[in-house]
């Protein structure tokens, strides 16, 4: 009963805390582009002003439009419901797998779509469009990716994983930072970041995630952006955990728990600045060259993987 | 199991891992600067896995070895490229292949044929690194495959010479290095090879009026 | 019992000859005995799959000394459940669909009789348990569905669709005659048990086992063999595409498991890899040309090849896994791949039983031309949706849990000693990945143009709901497709059986956790609880509602209804929309060699402007590039060798009379 309540709060703060991550890789970004950055607690209060604010639909929404929202929130809750963020010890971990984990995203992601399709304007049509189509040439290689940790680790389960790895001790294996490097490139085509999706333009031709959300306001849109920022906090509670899991608590004592938040905490401040600065200095992409950059994404995991095969074994 | 090897060791399977990358990226790569770029990366690499090897074994004339391949291959023969590039005006076009993804996954598959052409050869060896055999006979054929896929003759040329960056990474990490006097030819044999095809280069050029070695075939003296 | 279940479908056949002169009564007549005879298939094979022992039945209709063998076994009962589920649904449709051919060119009395006689057919090849009466059944289920296609004769393209069908189903009959034949030959007699027992050296098992697959492959629709499934289902009535898609593709896997893993036995791992290598181009084939057709019933078809592609994938890794000497582990491929074949059936049915419904209530087939059709057809859309969700493979509908099966089968590949092995399974588990997102992207674009957005022509804006009968299947087909998601232990452990019956080996590890979770191979390696999973979404939701309640606005705030925003150029009409061509237009950059593409373009001239068009007609057609590619060569070959051997034909009377001499001669010298 106690490890259901720990998994309960694990996942709360989990949702607190990804307007939180947001921000600061804003910050970040301003400070490298000697911009002012806006205060860390300000997705916070955007949330709540959405929430507060009406909702205005379109003639043309149908139910499967009002009820988008709360599908992408939950499919998301759920994802983060999985990754085991400080313990690993999680009863959580074992209702999904990473391949279970990549069917909720895909389910957020199906439903964004519609939603796109479903007013009936141009714009939302072509953010569905890119979108799906991007999202059909990162699955190969995230695949290809959880194959190379799976077979390192031997399961695909979450805990067991990070139990395994954590097990062996400090290791260079080659495999390993293929995959690493596989994945942060999928991860930032998952996310929408630069170079593959600009997060914060207002220009409709340029845009993918945010063309699908153009008709949406208030609590829609409220959920929509928490669901966003929670992603973009689970891909990164997933690249430093599975690929840098020092630190995180192996046994349910309060101390090593908060020994685990300190670590994460730390961790996820480090990602987030990588993030900003590959924001800062790469370009965003036009749509043709994605393929390329997905295409690069796939040989890296592939040579993860015949890295594994012909050098780790045997 | 990798979890036993020493430190150093790992890093050996790790640098051999990436020298196998940098011969995708030379493949995937279609602008000529950038080209020149990695394969001076792929030459450090190598020189640095030298150095390893060196360390782990005690042989101390692969410093030497791994001294004359950063000059050579990562600094050397990148700069006569570059400059060679730059005085035939070529340094902005597209040298890609016709189908990438087509090489690249003729490329993959040619890795997992040299995995199991070299099994029987790697029971042989002692050695720890000896599963490097693979990767140093995927780099060369992949380097071939360059030669075949590209029709430009700088991207012949790179191809060529990342070739020769696996036949050394071989010899580096199976058997420890070649006889010093056999290095030494084959290295002058590189550097004398660069420096010919940048005059071939011009050669050609005046001849045919372009870099695409598919249109050699003017030369023959057959009726049109 | 089984006589019964056998007879059934066979009897609504005759109503429907009988009572052509009384449209009431035949409806009220036909489709019931279709059901009953659905509901008594589902009822035997049920319980034959949960009992477990085989009972065998003999009968002797025709000469007295050849024997017609029945058996039902559990995987007999399993694929009996599955066509008795999908009749079901079918006969739910069917009253409310044939209702527009009753005042059509043809009579409705055929249609129904061919019907009949196609699910007798079908019902039969699953039990027959001997040679003669399986080619028998299969003959039948060939012809009948032969009739059906070119039900709506009247126009040639049916007709050539037909003819194609049938071609390409005889010769399939053809090839699998001779697989027959070989096991028979080494066996003592053409009875399933014969062959059995048939001591095959692996040169004649091989061929055995490659002529199935031509033969079955070709009437599932394996890559190159699949062209006559995108013409075929679109022309035919679309409760009978359900059948055909949905259940005649199945009973192809059917025949396919029933030879390698029963009569030939032990299954060489070679043929795993060919099979994994020929089913991941089907699937990727499939999706592909799925993606490039705006016409609903023809991507539907595209769609059907590249799931036959996911189950023979399936089946492949099986084989290499239990060749390779790891039984379990290949009963896991098989419970996979027999999971995805019963997901399939459900879903592929109910996407073409809700094509069928906006088909008979808009008069429209292409995409292009729907839009909006979920206010108008609210009930359809729904179950449509859950259809869209489950053949994308989305938790937690049914055909996540295969696909994630198929996965985990694949990622037990470190247990193989063959490295090449080992890196060639992930490659194909890639092409597996890529297969699902691309599939996710096509419903997307279907459920997208057709369903949301604006109406685009006249005749979907006027469309109506469909009949409570036909809407009533479709919830059925939906239902049990969430059922199969959520509770995926129950099928696995009934899927058992089957393996049982098959190998001898069962899947314990896989629900030994309880009916909350599926653990494949061990709880350590992966589990998946889909009961959990559905609670925790619903629970995820709630959760939300809370957040919402505590941070709610402080009065009473309306939702209002707006314009969609249009840049401020005024207002937006249904054609400003994007189209079917355009949602895929990305991919078909991408991917470009692997369609060969036609574009027309026309443009009308304003009169008086010569340079600014007044209309632009875009089109784009996608052609199949296996007609160049394989048939084309295939007939250059064939016309190139007739036309050497017809140069015996001289015409010239002695040449004539010295072949019977020459033959006579030969004949005495061998006699002596």
């Amino acid at each position: 009963m106690n490890d259901w309540l720990l998994a309960l709060v694990e996942m709360v703060l989990f949702v607190a805390l990804a307007p939180l991550f947001s921000a600061w890789v804003k910050r970040v970004k301003c400070w490298l582009q000697n911009r002012r950055a806006p205060a860390l607690l300000q997705p916070y209060r955007d949330l709540r002003r959405l929430f507060a604010k009406q909702v205005v639909l379109a003639h043309t929404a149908s139910p499967v439009f009002r009820a988008t929202p709360y599908i992408i929130a939950g499919a998301t809750l759920l994802a983060a419901a999985v990754v085991p963020f400080i313990s690993v010890n999680l009863p959580t971990a074992a209702i999904a797998d990473v391949i279970v984990l990549a069917g909720f995203f895909a389910l957020a992601r199906f439903f964004l779509a519609l939603a796109g399709m479903d007013v009936g304007t141009a714009f939302g049509g072509m953010g569905s469009s890119r979108e799906m189509t991007i999202s059909a040439l990162a699955e190969p290689a995230m695949l290809m990716a959880v194959f190379t940790l799976a077979m390192v680790a031997s399961s695909t389960n979450l805990s067991t994983v990070i139990d395994q790895l954590l097990a062996q001790g400090f290791v260079l294996r080659p495999s390993l930072l293929f995959a690493l490097l596989s994945l942060l490139l999928v991860g930032i085509a998952e996310t929408g970041r630069i170079p593959v999706d600009n997060p914060a333009t207002h220009l409709e031709l340029t845009m993918i995630h945010e063309a699908m959300i153009l008709e949406y306001s208030g609590r829609h849109l409220a959920l929509i952006e928490w669901a966003a920022q929670l992603k973009l906090l689970i891909y990164g509670v997933l690249i430093v955990n599975i690929f840098f899991p020092w630190g995180i608590a192996t046994h349910n004592s309060v101390s090593a728990l908060a020994v685990a938040a300190g670590v994460v905490f730390f961790k996820l401040l480090v990602l987030g600045s990588l993030l900003a600065v590959g924001e800062s200095v790469l370009a965003k992409m036009r749509l043709f060259r994605v393929p390329a950059f997905l295409v690069l994404a796939l040989t890296l995991a592939l040579i993860g993987l015949l890295s594994h095969i012909i050098l780790e074994v045997g | 199991m990798l979890e036993q090897l020493p430190l150093y060791q790992q890093a050996i399977l790790t640098l051999a891992a990436m020298v196998m990358f940098t011969s995708f990226a030379l493949l995937a790569q279609s602008r000529v600067v950038p080209m020149i770029h990695i394969f001076a990366w792929q030459g450090l690499l190598v020189a640095v896995t030298t150095g390893l090897v060196a360390f782990d074994s005690g042989k101390h004339d692969l410093y030497l070895s791994a001294a004359m391949t950063v000059a050579l291959k990562a600094l050397f023969i990148p700069w006569l490229l570059h400059r060679l590039v730059k005085r035939l005006g070529i340094d902005r076009e597209e040298h890609g292949a016709e189908h990438p993804a087509t090489v690249l996954m003729i490329g993959a598959g040619l890795v997992i044929f040299c995995y199991y052409v070299a099994q029987p050869i790697e029971q042989l060896s002692a050695s720890v690194t000896r599963n490097t055999i693979a990767i140093s006979m995927a780099v060369v054929l992949l380097g071939m495959l360059m030669l075949v896929s590209r029709s430009k003759a700088v991207a012949q040329v790179v191809g060529f010479m990342s070739l020769e960056n696996g036949l050394f990474f071989a010899a580096v990490a199976a058997t420890h290095g070649m006889p010093m006097a056999v290095e030494l030819g084959v290295a002058f044999d590189v550097l004398v090879a660069a420096v010919i095809f940048g005059v071939f280069f011009f050669h050609i050029r005046d001849s045919i009026e372009s870099l695409d070695v598919d249109q050699l075939n003017r030369l023959s003296e057959q009726d049109e | 019992m089984l006589t019964a279940v056998l007879l059934l479908p066979l009897l609504s056949g005759v109503a429907a000859l009988v009572t052509d002169r009384w449209p009431v009564l035949m409806r009220r007549l036909v489709f019931p005995l279709l059901g009953l005879a659905g509901l008594t298939a589902v009822g035997l094979g049920g319980y034959v799959l949960l009992q477990g022992t085989p009972e065998t039945l003999v009968y002797s209709p025709g000469l007295p000394w050849l024997h017609w063998h029945f058996r039902l076994d559990p995987l007999a009962g399993f694929f009996l459940a599955l066509i008795g589920i999908v009749t079901l649904a079918v006969s739910l449709f069917g009253p409310g669909y044939v209702r527009e051919f009753e005042h059509g060119k043809q009579p409705l009395s055929v249609l129904g009789f061919f019907t009949g006689l196609f699910v007798t057919g079908m019902l039969m090849v699953v039990v027959a348990a001997d040679a003669f009466s399986f080619m028998v059944a299969w003959e039948l289920m060939s012809l009948s569905s032969y009739f059906l296609v070119v039900y709506q004769h009247q126009n040639p393209a049916n007709r050539r669709a037909g003819f194609l069908y049938l071609l390409m189903a005889e010769v399939g009959a053809l090839s699998i005659l001779l697989s027959f034949g070989v096991l028979a030959g080494f066996g003592d007699g053409f009875s399933f048990e014969a062959m059995r027992a048939a001591p095959l050296t692996l040169t004649w098992a091989s061929i055995a086992f490659a002529l199935g697959v031509l033969g079955f492959g070709m009437k599932a629709g394996l890559v190159p063999l699949h062209v006559w499934l995108p013409e075929a289902h679109p022309v035919e009535p679309s409760h009978i595409s359900a059948l055909m898609s949905g259940v005649m593709l199945k009973v192809a896997v059917y025949g396919f498991i029933r030879l390698s893993f029963d009569l030939i036995g032990d299954v060489h791992w070679a043929w795993g890899v060919a099979l994994l290598i020929i089913a991941s181009i089907t699937a990727l084939f499939g999706v592909l040309y799925a993606l490039m057709q705006h016409d609903l019933k023809r991507l539907l078809a595209y769609h059907s090849v590249e799931n036959i592609g996911i189950i023979f994938i399936g089946l492949g890794l099986s084989m290499i896994f239990y060749g390779s000497g790891y039984p379990l582990l290949g009963m896991l491929g098989l419970v996979a791949a027999l999971y995805h074949t019963l997901n399939h059936a459900l879903f592929k049915s109910l996407l073409f039983l809700g094509a069928g419904a906006v088909l008979q209530r808009s008069h429209e087939r292409d995409l292009e031309r729907m839009g909006g059709l979920l206010t108008r057809m609210p009930w359809t859309g729904l179950f449509f949706l859950v259809g869209c969700i489950s053949i994308s493979a989305l938790p937690p509908f049914n055909g996540f849990v295969s696909e994630w099966l198929t996965f985990q089968t694949a990622l037990q590949v470190p247990n193989l000693e063959s490295g090449v092995l080992r890196a060639v399974i992930p490659i194909a588990a890639a092409t597996l990945a890529l297969t699902g997102a691309l599939a996710a992207a096509c419903f997307v674009k279907v459920y997208g143009i057709a369903f949301l957005g604006q109406a685009r022509t006249r005749r979907v804006r006027r469309s109506s709901e469909a009949s409570r009968g036909m809407v009533l299947a479709q919830a059925l087909l939906a239902l049990l497709c969430l059922l199969f998601g959520i509770f995926p232990t129950a099928a696995v452990n009934a899927m058992n059986h089957v393996t049982q019956s098959l190998t001898g080996q069962a899947l314990s590890a896989a629900t030994a956790g309880g009916w909350l979770w599926l653990t494949p191979v061990s709880p350590d390696t992966a589990s998946y609880s889909a009961p959990l999973v559905f609670v925790g979404m619903v629970l995820a939701l709630l959760a939300w509602a809370v957040v919402y309640y505590i941070l709610r606005p402080a009065g009473r705030v309306q939702t209002e209804r707006r314009d969609a925003w249009d840049c401020g150029f005024g207002p937006l009409n249904a054609r400003m929309q994007y189209t079917a061509t355009a949602f895929t237009m990305p991919i078909r950059r991408i991917f470009t060699p692997v369609w060969r593409i036609h574009e027309e373009q026309e443009r009308e001239k304003h009169p008086g402007l010569p340079l600014e068009p007044a209309q632009i007609r875009y089109q784009v057609h996608a052609e199949d590039v296996t007609w160049k590619w394989f048939y084309t060569p295939i007939m250059h070959l064939l016309h190139a060798t007739t036309r050497r051997v017809s140069r015996i034909q001289t015409g010239n009377l002695r040449h004539y009379l010295a072949y019977s001499f020459m033959t006579l001669l030969l004949l005495l010298w061998l006699i002596t």
